[in-house]
């Protein structure tokens, strides 16, 4: 008895330690891996957990995120949604996930922001092993219920969430939704990859949603809801022979119901019949049958029989059978699974965001990668208030989620850089980003987005992803070219234009001049006078070129001369101010002086 | 070019304004030609041996942005030098002309010229080559450098002064800005030869040292890169008195390119070289192969730099620089690695510029032709 309750004691303390060591030892992968991004991470799970939810039971989202600083280094999250709210007994799963969200999934996929997440729970842990506090939670279900508010905890011994208290709250203006507030380690930044920023990229992507921020010094920011149209709802479908990995398989198979390995291959894949199974099946014995030749007898491995149990199946036969699975005929995955932004609606967020002079958005037809459905969206927005000289700004979404943190490693960042963007009319060196005033927006959404890490924030460079990138830039980059190709025909016309107004009467009246005799007898104002039927023509004549158009090459050339001449205006302009600064200041000494 | 009246050059700068007049009516863009003034419409001609202007030309016209600003001012400068024809007032400079010209342009913050080197100046060029006329006959001076002493007598028109060049005790006298014919009327020239020499400093030893009493001839410098009007004098008198020009310049590029300019003329100038020639003039300063001859102390030697290369190269494919002897020098010259300036020649004693190497040149004909 001694002995196993010491073991028990043991089996307990280990427990205890491991959750908490685990998290420390963890911390890169799920984001916390400093105070700054430890913020974003809680504030992102905590978003986009309602965006899924509402999402999910047809609820046009509106969230609050508020940001306060309790002490240095110590910030209060608090994320408000009117989605359908958790009921009691629903809680403890909901957050019951502990460090093991979605990215572990085996049984097929869907197109879901959660595919990134690493549970909301993880953000409790994370408040409470840095601050002691556990977490409180409002949650309304229905209009005529009763709001509760719970303090949850994670129980460390026990590697469970657990309700320490619940007590009804007074929540009558709001038919239903959940409040999260967790207090935390953090630490506030404002630049690239900051809250704000995440909030106003995730705006963007998510049009129909209405989202207030409160910052820690207390400014509100509204992003209104820029369309009542609920996207359409992604779909959850059964995975692609394809697109199946080993580990997944090996857990697929342990877990099926099935009782043939024939059955499994039809209940557990999506595309897969009778006769695909036995070409799976056929392939796979084949292959073995090969590897067998070279074998003694003894050593041999049994050829697999579709009634065999996926129970059964020997890891040799595992191998062989995944070979079968990549190279059986099976059609093309279900491609209406997906949830796209909609060309029309991002194009109205970046609108709306943004001040541009030029918007394009295209919106690729779903495609494969692996056996995974996928399809890309880009936006391109141009003009307004963009930087003109710095690069172009970029902004990468995968399953409507921003992906703020290695960029450089992104196949999707990628893909902008290696597109020659000279062409299109951005400057830009070569294998770097563009410059010019120009955002692109490209969002991937798929059953299953490959990134390159478990920390979910760069894409994998897929032959077949790259190049539906690469198409859709083009297809921005061809739009956006021909609206600077006519901006700058104009910008060129009307200089052309002010340019000759400008000199037509100097030319009329040296040219009255030259053509009258003894021109000198004549006043200045004769002389103005004289040439008004020379202006007149010249403006005539001036009036007859504007409307053949020159070639591009002349009219570079005309931008270069006008440039120069502006400049050198300028110049002027700045050296005069010189000048007349310093005679200022010499006529103040010498006041002084007196 | 025959000697022109200032009626007819009026009479020229009018047709320009009724040939622009009739393109405006016409409603066409109004066009200036143009002679080009560049290296390309430049040729050397063998036979008078003087750098003359081609037959191409450029057009200029108002409804081109690139060339917009430059007609305008073409119109103005023309329509300026017209006018200040007309009322026969005294010649102004090139400088004053700009500051006539320059005005700020109405509704904009633009100038009519900026600028007089690089804007004013070339389109006088310009007007100059159009109207087949030069700016001295145009009304327009330059700032002339040169100085001049020996025995010359002229009549300055401008003035009624008779001007003594061998009275003008040790400063000379100043070439005028303005030596066509009807300015400068030469009355006396006893001299034997003309000495042009390449620098001031050069000049006002050999002034000072009685050289040109000594061995009757005028002394004359253009201080470097002679001025339009001391070219022409020195022409003048090498055409009307038929007197040979010895030009004393520095053994090194830049001093053979001055040399040459008296001699043949220059490009940018070529429409002038007919009046501003000498095509005779020989160089008498300092050859590659005279540095040892007159044993120069290899401390007054001065390497050949980057630049001094380059430009030794550029005129070696100067046609008028084609003859076998100059050829040679050039390549000495290169081979060499040194340059010696003329005031070295100092070194082996004052007198020795004057009392030797001179006398011995000129003696010996050890020029360069």
């Amino acid at each position: 008895m001694a002995n196993s309750k010491a073991a028990k004691t043991d089996v307990q303390t280990h427990k205890q330690v491991s959750v908490a060591e685990f998290f420390e030892k963890n911390r890169h992968l799920l984001g916390f891996n400093n105070p700054a991004k430890s913020l974003l991470t809680s504030v992102k799970e905590a978003v986009d957990n309602s965006l899924d939810a509402c999402e999910e039971n047809g609820i046009l989202p509106s969230i609050t995120i508020q940001l306060s600083e309790i002490k240095a280094g110590r910030f209060k999250m608090i994320v408000e949604d009117n989605g359908p709210g958790i009921p009691k007994k629903h809680l403890l799963s909901a957050f019951g996930k502990l460090l093991y969200g979605s990215k572990f999934q085996t049984n097929g996929g869907k197109q879901g922001r959660g595919q990134q997440g690493i549970g909301i729970s993880s953000v409790i842990l994370y408040g409470q092993l840095t601050t002691g506090k556990p977490a409180v939670l409002i949650s309304k279900t229905k209009k005529d219920d009763q709001a509760h508010m719970y303090v949850m905890h994670i129980d460390v011994k026990k590697n469970e969430p657990e309700i320490v208290s619940d007590e009804p709250f007074d929540w009558s203006d709001k038919p239903c939704g959940i409040r999260v507030a967790v207090e935390m380690e953090a630490k506030y930044v404002e630049h690239k990859q900051s809250v704000l920023e995440y909030i106003k990229q995730t705006a963007i992507v998510n049009p129909h949603a209405e989202i207030t921020y409160i910052s820690p010094s207390g400014d509100r920011l509204d992003f209104p809801r820029v369309t009542d149209k609920l996207p359409v709802k992604s779909r959850l479908i059964k995975p692609h022979p394809k697109g199946v990995e080993l580990g997944v398989f090996k857990r697929m198979l342990k877990a099926t119901s099935a009782r043939t390995i024939k059955s499994f291959f039809t209940k557990e894949f999506d595309k897969v019949g009778g006769g695909t199974a036995n070409e799976i099946i056929t392939i796979a014995n084949s292959s073995i049958e090969d590897g067998n030749k070279t074998l003694p007898e003894a050593k041999r491995l049994k050829l697999i029989d579709g009634k065999f149990s996926p129970k059964y199946i020997t890891p040799d036969q595992v191998e062989a059978l995944l070979l079968g699975m990549q190279n059986a005929k099976v059609s093309r995955p279900s491609l209406d699974c997906l949830s796209p932004i909609g060309g029309g609606l991002l194009r109205k967020s970046l609108e709306s965001e943004f001040d541009l002079d030029f918007v394009h958005t295209i919106t690729r037809s779903a495609t494969v990668y692996r056996g995974n459905p996928f399809q890309i969206e880009v936006g391109i927005g141009y003009g307004g208030e963009l930087d003109v000289d710095g690069a172009i700004k970029l902004i990468r979404f995968a399953n409507k989620v921003p992906l703020l943190y290695q960029e450089g490693a992104c196949a999707l960042t990628q893909s902008i850089k290696k597109n020659n963007w000279k062409p299109y009319g951005l400057s830009q060196s070569s294998g770097s980003f563009p410059t010019g005033p120009a955002v692109i927006v490209i969002h991937m959404a798929s059953v299953w987005v490959p990134f390159t890490s478990e920390s979910k924030e760069a894409v994998s460079g897929y032959p077949e992803i790259t190049k539906e990138v690469k198409l859709a830039i083009q297809e921005c980059a061809r739009s956006l070219q021909r609206f600077i190709g006519r901006k700058r025909r104009s910008e060129i016309e009307a200089k052309k234009r002010e340019i000759f107004k400008a000199y037509s009467k100097e030319v009329a009246q040296a040219v009255t001049s030259l053509n009258e005799a003894d021109a000198y007898k004549l006043t200045k104002d004769q002389i103005e006078k004289k040439s008004l039927d020379t202006l007149k023509k010249l403006n005539k004549i001036a009036e007859s070129m504007y409307s053949t158009g020159a070639d591009i090459e002349a009219l570079e050339e005309t931008v270069e001369v006008l440039e120069e001449q502006e400049e050198k205006a300028a110049k002027q302009e700045v050296e005069e101010k010189q000048l007349e600064s310093e005679r200022e200041e010499e006529e103040e000494l010498m006041e002084e002086e007196k | 070019m025959a000697e022109l009246t200032k009626k007819e050059i009026v009479k020229r700068l009018h047709d320009l304004g009724v040939d622009l007049k009739k393109n405006v009516d016409d409603l066409k863009d109004p066009h200036i030609t143009i002679p080009l003034r560049t290296l390309a419409n430049a040729y050397f001609d063998k036979k008078d041996r003087m750098i003359k202007l081609g037959e191409r030309t450029q057009t200029r016209t108002f409804f081109n942005v690139g060339q917009s600003k430059k007609f305008m001012q073409t119109a103005l400068v023309a329509s300026q030098i017209k006018q200040l024809l007309e009322q026969d007032k005294p010649a102004i400079s090139t400088r004053q002309l700009y500051y006539i010209l320059k005005h700020s342009i109405e509704g904009t913050k633009e100038n009519t010229f900026d600028d007089q080197a690089t804007e004013s100046d070339p389109v006088i060029e310009d007007v100059e080559v159009t109207i087949n006329a030069l700016r001295e006959q145009l009304g327009l001076e330059a700032t002339p450098s040169g100085v001049i002493s020996g025995p010359l007598k002229y009549e300055d028109l401008k003035t009624d002064d008779i001007i003594d060049c061998s009275k003008m005790g040790s400063a000379g006298a100043a070439i005028p800005p303005n030596t066509e014919p009807h300015v400068v009327k030469f009355k006396e020239c006893k001299a034997d030869f003309i000495l042009v020499v390449e620098k001031f400093a050069v000049w006002n030893l050999l002034n000072q040292s009685k050289f040109w009493k000594k061995h009757n001839c005028i002394l004359m410098t253009g201080k470097g890169q002679a001025a339009r009007s001391d070219r022409r004098l020195v022409s003048r008198l090498a055409k009307e008195y038929k007197i040979p020009v010895y030009v004393f310049a520095d053994n090194d590029a830049y001093g053979y390119y001055i040399y040459s300019v008296y001699k043949q003329g220059s490009i940018n100038l070529a429409f002038f070289s007919e009046k501003a020639a000498c095509p005779d003039a020989k160089f008498i300063g300092l050859k590659t192969g005279d540095i040892k001859k007159f044993d120069i102390a290899k401390s007054n030697w001065i390497k050949l730099e980057g630049h001094d290369l380059k430009r030794l190269k550029e005129i070696s494919k100067y046609e008028w620089f084609q003859s076998k002897e100059w050829q040679a020098e050039l390549q000495a010259m290169k081979d060499f690695g040194y340059k010696v300036e003329s005031d070295a020649l100092v070194s082996k004693s004052i007198e020795f510029m004057a009392d030797t190497y001179l006398p011995r040149v000129i003696k010996e004909k050890n020029w360069l032709d």
